[in-house]
């Protein structure tokens, strides 16, 4: 694993958030070095998706801090408005399960749109990068496309390309294979290997153990709402030292 | 016979010309300012504010309680006596556009919440606040679901303006019934206009068709 560096980037601070009286996130507390690859698993249900979705401002959370390193840091409490939250999408970007492409947009409008009408970039630079990333994705032949005829695969990989426009400091995938055929998984994983080898720093709510024990440098493991255990990816994934991660990984290594 | 078909022919300019001078800019007119109000209402009416979508609600449910007839009378010849008086075009403009805005915010309210949610998120997460992500990502893909009941509602207008003949504008029906009282031919020209109403839905009902054929090639 290439070594990575020290600095700080993300600080996520006890992290508190119920959706009516069920807890979901009871207290998170982890955080992520510049160019750290940081993999978040754990059961259905305990709380991944909603704490990556509190980093980026889609969830509020009741109580706790996110903050990055030279800013924004939001201190979240019941009622505050969702525009404060709104900044942690200056530092970072989201890759959904389902994608969530723009259906009217073609591909190139896809990941443009946010650089040019929100950051309001100039159009050249925008342009050439677009192309530079549908390149390296291999999808430079299907900028006119539109969404709904690319496969599932190429989808995930234009959803990437969208999130890496906005020239985001963390990426945050939610399970981003999850939802592919079987076939297709690879070759979304691939570009996120590519990504975490150039030293992108990621959060990353997986289920594919063996993926996050190739490119994770450290492993949260989740269960309940609470961090059980947070460690460096090879120990976490490969002994691990409480009751509740050895058995959630004999589920997902041999679930019959 | 002979002199009917005289009558026919001589009274359809002055019906053509009624419904291209007043039937259709009266429908157009008001087709469009209606929309503007329906998607006002509409946003209103999805708002979690409760006195905002409650008034929302209130205004649907009386235009489409309502007969369409009875909002031209309140507004041509009820208001004048609370010291109101609007002329009849204007009067027949405010009736129509009110009761568009009404049937087609219900419209347009089910093609906004028939886009899926992630659509939203996946705006907010690009960096675009909700107006924007509203305008630029949801309206438009709201807008291949309302297209073709939105045309329906368009079509029901143009049928709807010869109301406007009881509140004196003199579109194309009014015509017809100023011709026939004085030649007492009205067989003949409320045929002949309901004819001229029937090709104009005809050729609209292309045009939908047209429409709707190539929205679902992009959506495919
Ligand atoms: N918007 C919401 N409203 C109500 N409950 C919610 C909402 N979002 C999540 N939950 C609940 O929060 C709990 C945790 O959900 P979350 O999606 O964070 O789990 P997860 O760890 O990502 O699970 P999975 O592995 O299945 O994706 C679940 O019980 C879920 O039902
Ligand atoms: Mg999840």
């Amino acid at each position: 694993m290439s070594p990575k560096a020290l600095t700080p980037l993300l600080n996520v601070t006890d992290l508190h958030k119920s959706f009516g009286t069920n807890k979901v996130l009871r207290g998170i507390d982890f955080s992520v070095r510049s160019g750290e690859v940081l993999a978040l698993i754990g059961p259905s249900g305990s709380g991944k998706t909603t704490a990556l979705r509190c980093l980026n401002g889609l969830e509020s959370p009741d109580s706790g801090v996110v903050s990055f390193a030279g800013g924004p840091e939001v201190a979240f409490q019941p009622g505050l408005p969702a525009k404060k939250a709104q900044v942690l999408r200056d530092r970072s970007a989201m890759v959904f399960q389902g994608h969530h492409l723009f259906p009217h947009l073609t591909v190139l409008q896809n990941v443009t749109i946010g650089p040019l009408q929100v950051q309001r970039r100039p159009r050249e630079e925008v342009m050439a990068r677009a192309n530079e990333l549908l390149e390296r994705v291999g999808l430079e032949q299907k900028s006119s496309d539109y969404p709904s005829s690319l496969s599932g695969g190429q989808q995930q990989r234009v959803g990437i390309v969208r999130a890496l426009m906005l020239q985001p400091d963390l990426l945050l995938f939610d399970e981003p294979t999850s939802a592919l055929d079987p076939e297709l998984v690879g070759e979304v994983l691939s570009v996120i290997k590519e990504l975490a080898q150039e030293g992108w720093s990621m959060v990353l709510v997986t289920h594919e153990l063996a993926f996050a024990r190739d490119v994770a440098d450290t492993v949260v493991f989740m269960d309940d709402g609470v961090v059980v255990e947070h460690g460096p990816a090879a120990q976490v994934l490969g002994n691990p030292t409480h009751e509740r991660t050895k058995a959630f990984m004999q589920r997902l290594l041999h679930p019959f | 016979m002979d002199s009917l078909w005289q009558l026919a022919l001589d009274s359809l300019w002055p019906m053509v010309s009624g419904a291209l001078t007043a039937t259709i800019p009266l429908a157009i007119i008001s087709f469009a300012l209606g929309l503007a109000v329906a998607l006002m209402v509409a946003l209103m009416r999805i708002s979690t504010n409760k006195v905002v979508s409650g008034i929302a609600r209130g205004y649907i449910s009386i235009i489409r309680g309502t007969p369409l007839l009875v909002q031209l009378f309140v507004i041509f010849y009820g208001l004048p006596s609370v010291g109101i008086t609007i002329d009849p075009w204007p009067s027949a403009i405010i009736a129509f556009t009110l009761n568009v805005g009404g049937y087609a915010a219900e419209i347009i309210r089910a093609a906004i919440l028939s886009v899926p949610g992630g659509q939203w998120e996946a705006g907010y997460t690009i960096g675009m606040s909700k107006t924007r992500t509203l305008y630029k990502l949801i309206l438009p893909q709201a807008a291949r679901v309302a297209i073709p009941p939105l045309s329906n509602t368009f079509i029901s207008l143009v049928k709807d303006t010869s109301l406007a003949s009881m509140i004196l504008v003199t579109e194309m029906f009014r015509r017809a019934q100023e011709i026939a009282a004085t030649t007492y031919e009205f067989m003949l020209l409320y045929m002949e206009a309901a004819a001229i109403y029937w090709v104009i839905c005809l050729v609209l009902s292309a045009v939908q068709d047209r429409m709707e054929s190539r929205l679902e090639k992009y959506v495919a």
